[in-house]
């Protein structure tokens, strides 16, 4: 097989997979459509790893079209591949997580009616990310980006008889439009300034003027001159903050919990989320020339970085938890973007969407043991009871919250090494912010993993009246059973969960070891990812103690991060362990102070967006629809047009008289009309007179 | 005149077809009519051989264009043209044939008509279109316009004991006769005018000032009618909704498909090649023509409840975009109205499958409302009906949509904007009626008993396939289009070589 067939069947293996499960699901059952799927997903993911080593071992990276869609106005629609080192470590990154949760998921979702539309869905949501990160021009870049949303939707919303998932999944997909409204805009900008939609032709431009086009300026208002590149980047990066969850376009990825938990370690460690990152990324060329944009990335990723992290303290249900932390995570990728250390930024991807994708499915392995209760303050002391769950969660948390020698370590460490050596504006917050981070990470962390597995077992005393907070209707809507009872003993989950938690913890622990030398210091990126060392030097400090993985690991153990980590999870032994009364307290006096109720709500974005936004947006419409479309559009324009047609069509059917002489005579009369018509006209242009 | 020998090896495909016609003829007479069957698998058998010849032939033409020679290869002393946009718009006509006779196969048993006439009658007609789309001389044109034209006569009128058939087929005949006459007419003004019948010859003395222009725009005037009575273009399209009608479905089918291409290439050879040099003038008539069509076609289909009344308007509608691409006059603009006139062919072939297959056992499937409620008794078909109505409104992802793009775009391209706005307007209003079968299949409650759409396996399979071909033509279209527009451009670019001489 050459190349070009197995990058095709890279993305049409899933592809098929979902059709075949969507389908045909109906009429293959359950077993056939699962086999299905699973093949056709392992299939991309073995072709993937076989593309990176292929890559690894002195291959030539691919850029070609596969197919002209369309050519309009000289820009051609194509669906084209570049398949270099980037595309190929998160091409496996993306199947492999897939691989993971469509195993998972057939212990998990066991007992639902919607089987197969799950496993039709999940194997879609991987073509979708696959044909996003192997695109080779915008087009097809924003198709992938557009189906990832669309699906997404759909998945969020696969519970979609409770209120709750299909109000989250409507808001996931609103906020994703919001930031898809920039993004296209920012691709029209691109198409508009370097005339072309691919990406080589574009970045070949600016490589050929870097000075000219950094100096270039359009004119959105009247009288204020807009650097055309940082409007761009702007723009292109705003498309990332909707996908990639940066506040404040982040309110959808908490509710969007409301999914089957595979679809949070898929939508949320690996695939979706990781667009945003992955695209500023493959951009490089393009965000290295801003340093305004940079910036902007620096701070957004920054305050998502800290303040999402706080919000992860105060939450009680098990998946809110890790998506706030999820939440936190990419703002740490976020920031290091900010500071040009693109190639750290997708290392981070890459180590989290491990570990995280481990902490999602071992906190679905506790929900299934748990049958359906999500409250971690119902759970505690499940270490004995969920021995794999256990050790595979504290794996993912240590590896989370940064520990030396774990895959998260060199990743953050990276980062937190690249923002202090940076030099734009705002890296001195963002330095500030990530360190900070790296406490309040360690403690909720920590916090969800005393309380889950260890202390008392709550649940017998819990009973069913555990109702608290928000979480209500979330609860109430679980029609089946839900909660053990005070007899109850959790059980660990099949191995068809265990052993994806097992696999997934393999490489929360490895992989930063074996990867940062080449991926940070070495040159597995070079030619891919652009980076300005000049402008932006941060990277250059990464690389120096990137470069020997171990010495970097022992070094740790005297840098400020570690010891922050280490109180971080004294503090939650402490409060949660030790003194529970101090937790009390503290809450107690937050909530006189009001940070309490402010957290609880999440800063008020959602107040903003639903009862600010949505609330005018849906009074214009409402004043639109009653004068304009009521009155004006139906009753004038569709009801009188119709009306108009109507009579005509009446008109033309009479003419229509079935008898052959009216017949004959239409077309005799229409001959003598172009006949006479014409020789006048071109009897009075001179046709003739020649 | 170029020199030329009779070099009839050139027109295999088109000899081995007549001499096969005469074959399944005699052999005929020897089957007795519970054995039909037989002559039937034999007809589609010379169907397939008919089509490898001319695969043959487009390959050959194709290459000879690969070499640097041109891939027209005349025969009969310069009357008949192997080149590959005939060769291609003949594997469109084979594909549109063998679809009536497979799709009509019950129908037509049910109905006593599956007899030998119908299977010889049905070659010879494809003969005269294939003569058509290869002829390079006026007689030529006009005899094989002349064979179609009277074969598919006597084909409507095949059920002799039914009255709307035999009207339908006196209309067609006496109407179609008329036609003939002008277009006769013409062709003799034509020559009158240029003294010569040859299509390159002719251009050749136009674009050598060698002609009387007076008789030149009579003669072109009765061509247009002509070329307009065989569209089904307004004001000549009378007949179609009564033909459509009256005739057996089956043989609505074969005037709703396949002779449309017959048509076009008529069109691109007489008026494009003969009269390239008159191009803005008779584009301006068939501007007129178009319009008319589109806006008469739309609006009187919106009254129709009859579905093949609907059907035979929307087809006048069709042809209206049709000749919007080829009032160009330009290479794209041909190549957009060749890929329209093929995929069109697809699209009817399958629109009248699909009524033949409810049709059954008596009852003739005629009504709008005989669909209500066919998701309830066969979802597979309603979806199949689906794709085939949204193709035919142009929605995006289906290949209609393709076809109307690009003729707007050939519009856009010749700056003719204003043109495509009515032709979108009109397409939008037209999308009315498409829907409207769409509606009535999913949301109304069935009347009466259910009917389950009968049929014989193979040609509810091979009409999936079709109706499925629709979407794949329509997200991958490039393949067909960029090959017909390869052919057109060959064959314009041939055209503007022989006007040198």
């Amino acid at each position: 097989m050459d190349m070009k067939t197995i990058y095709l069947l890279i993305p049409l293996a899933p592809l098929f997979g979902a059709l075949v499960a969507g389908l045909f699901g109906w009429a293959i059952g359950r077993k056939a459509a699962h086999t299905v799927t699973i093949g056709g997903v392992a299939v991309s993911f073995l072709l993937s790893a076989y593309t990176l080593k292929y890559l690894l071992g002195g291959g030539e990276a691919f850029n070609g079209t596969v197919y002209t869609w369309t050519v309009i106005a000289g820009v051609d629609f194509n669906v084209g591949f570049l398949v270099d080192t980037l595309t190929a470590m998160m091409m496996c990154v993306v199947t492999f997580v897939s691989l993971m949760v469509h195993i998972y998921t057939i212990g998990y979702m066991s007992e639902d009616p919607g089987y197969q539309r799950f496993f039709s869905y999940i194997s879609l949501f991987t073509f979708s990310m696959l044909m996003l990160v192997m695109s080779n021009n915008f087009v097809q870049l924003f198709f992938g980006w557009e189906a990832v949303g669309l699906v997404s939707y759909l998945l969020i919303g696969f519970w979609f008889k409770r209120p709750t998932a299909t109000f989250a999944n409507m808001k996931a997909f609103l906020i994703n439009r919001v930031g898809d409204f920039g993004f296209l805009l920012g691709i029209g900008l691109v198409l508009y300034h370097f005339g072309s939609l691919d990406y080589a032709t574009v970045f070949q431009q600016v490589a050929a003027d870097p000075a000219g086009w950094q100096a270039k300026t359009i004119t959105l208002f009247a009288g204020h001159e807009w650097n055309l590149l940082a409007v761009t980047c702007i723009l292109l990066f705003i498309g990332a903050m909707g996908k990639s969850a940066q506040f404040p376009l982040h309110v959808w990825l908490p509710d969007s919990m409301e999914g089957p938990t595979p679809i949070s370690a898929l939508i949320h460690a690996a695939t979706m989320v990781t667009a945003g990152i992955f695209m500023v990324s493959r951009m490089s060329p393009l965000f290295e020339l801003s340093d305004t944009a940079l910036s902007f990335i620096m701070v957004i990723g920054a305050i998502t970085a800290l303040f999402m992290g706080f919000l992860g303290i105060i939450q009680n249900d098990i998946k809110r938890v890790v998506a706030y932390s999820t939440l936190s995570q990419l703002g740490y990728m976020t920031v290091a973007l900010g500071a040009s250390a693109y190639s750290v930024a997708v290392f981070h991807l890459m180590t989290h969407a491990f570990f995280k994708a481990l902490l999602f499915l071992a906190a679905g392995s506790v929900i299934i043991g748990m049958h359906h209760d999500q409250d971690i303050r119902n759970m505690g002391g499940l270490k004995k009871y969920m021995p794999i769950t256990w050790i595979t969660s504290l794996i993912g948390s240590l590896a989370l919250i940064g520990t030396p020698f774990f895959a998260g370590f060199y990743s953050k460490d990276s980062i937190i090494l690249a923002v202090e050596h940076s030099n734009l504006a705002g890296s001195g917050f963002a330095t500030f912010a990530v360190l900070a981070g790296v406490f309040v990470t360690a403690f909720y962390s920590f916090r969800m993993y005393f309380l889950v597995f260890h202390g008392k077992e709550r649940w017998m005393s819990a009973g069913h009246s555990h109702h608290h907070g928000d979480h209500d209707d979330e609860e109430e809507s679980h029609d089946h059973h839900h909660g053990l009872g005070p007899n109850d003993k959790p059980h660990e989950s099949p191995w068809v969960v265990t052993l994806p938690l097992v696999l997934l913890a393999i490489p929360s622990v490895v992989i930063g070891f074996l990867a940062i030398g080449p991926m940070i210091a070495g040159d597995f990126f070079n030619n891919v990812i652009y980076t300005n060392l000049e402008a932006h030097p941060a990277l250059e400090q990464v690389k120096h103690h990137a470069h020997d993985a171990l010495a970097m690991g022992l070094h740790a153990f005297m840098t400020l991060p570690f010891w922050l980590a280490v109180a971080g999870v004294a503090a939650a032994y402490l409060f949660y362990m030790v003194k529970p009364d101090l937790a009390t307290m503290c809450d107690r006096f937050f909530t006189s102070i009001g940070i309490k109720k402010l957290m609880e709500e999440k800063y008020y974005m959602d107040h903003l967006y639903i009862n600010g936004f949505a609330a005018a947006g849906r009074a214009v419409g409402t004043v639109l629809w009653k004068v304009g479309d009521t009155l004006l559009i139906d009753g004038l324009v569709v009801n009188g047009a119709a009306r108009v047609v109507g009579f005509i069509s009446g008109m033309v059917r009479k003419l229509q008289t079935g008898y052959i002489y009216h017949y004959a005579f239409a077309m005799i009369l229409g001959a003598i009309l172009m006949l006479s018509f014409w020789l006048y006209v071109w009897g009075v242009s001179g046709v003739f007179s020649n | 005149m170029i020199p030329t020998s009779l070099n009839a090896w050139v027109a295999t495909p088109e000899i081995f077809l007549l001499c096969s016609a005469c074959i399944v003829l005699l052999f005929d007479l020897f089957v007795s009519d519970a054995r039909k069957q037989v002559t039937y698998l034999l007809t589609l058998l010379v169907l397939a051989l008919t089509a490898v010849l001319t695969i043959q032939s487009l390959q050959q033409g194709l290459a000879l264009s690969a070499s640097g020679v041109s891939a027209a290869r005349f025969a009969f002393n310069h009357m008949y043209v192997a080149d590959p946009v005939a060769d291609f718009a003949k594997l469109g006509m084979l594909l549109g044939v063998a679809l009536v006779l497979i799709y009509g196969r019950s129908y037509a048993i049910d109905r006593g008509i599956f007899k030998g006439e119908l299977f010889t009658l049905t070659l010879f007609s494809l003969l005269g279109m294939m003569v058509m789309a290869s002829a390079t001389n006026f007689l030529t044109l006009y005899v094989g316009l002349e064979l179609l034209s009277l074969a598919i006569y006597a084909l409507v009128a095949l059920p002799r004991g039914n009255v709307r058939a035999s009207e339908a087929a006196m209309k067609y005949f006496v109407l179609g006769a008329l036609a003939s006459g002008m277009l006769l007419y013409g062709l003799s003004m034509l020559y009158g005018a240029t003294g010569s019948l040859d299509v390159y010859e002719v251009s050749a003395r136009i674009a050598q000032a060698q002609f009387n222009p007076m008789l030149l725009t009579f003669g072109m005037v009765f061509v247009v009618t002509g070329i307009g009575f065989k569209l089904g273009a307004v004001p000549f399209h009378m007949w179609v909704p009564d033909v459509y009608e009256g005739s057996p479905t089956l043989l609505a089918q074969l005037i709703g498909s396949a002779p449309k291409l017959a048509a076009f290439v008529f069109v691109l050879r007489l008026l494009g090649e003969a009269m390239g040099q008159f191009g803005p003038l008779w584009g301006e008539m068939l501007k007129y023509i178009a319009i008319l069509s589109l806006v008469i076609g739309n609006l009187a289909a919106i009254a129709q409840t009859n579905i093949k009344r609907m059907l035979a308007y929307s087809t006048i509608s069709h042809m209206g975009f049709l000749l919007l691409g080829v009032m160009t006059h330009s290479e794209i603009g041909y190549a957009a109205a060749f890929f329209y006139a093929m995929t069109y062919v697809i699209t009817a072939a399958a629109s009248f499958g699909l009524i033949m297959l409810l049709s059954r056992n008596g009852f003739e499937c005629e009504n709008i409302a005989d669909f209500k409620g066919l998701n309830k008794r066969s979802p597979w078909f309603a979806g199949m009906m689906l794709m085939v109505m949204f193709s035919m409104a142009g929605i995006p992802a289906f290949v209609g949509f393709f076809a109307k793009l690009s003729v707007l775009r050939a519009l856009v391209d010749s700056g003719l904007t204003w043109l495509a706005v009515v032709a979108i307007v009109f397409s939008l209003i037209g999308a009315f009626y498409y829907l409207r079968v769409v509606k009535v299949m999913y949301f109304d409650e069935p009347e009466g008993e259910l009917l389950a759409p009968a049929g014989e396996l193979d040609a509810k399979l091979l009409l999936s396939l079709n109706c499925l071909l629709l979407l794949v033509l329509g997200v991958f279209p490039n393949q067909l289009l960029t090959s017909l527009s390869h052919a057109v451009n060959l064959t314009m670019a041939g055209s503007a070589g022989m006007m040198l001489q």
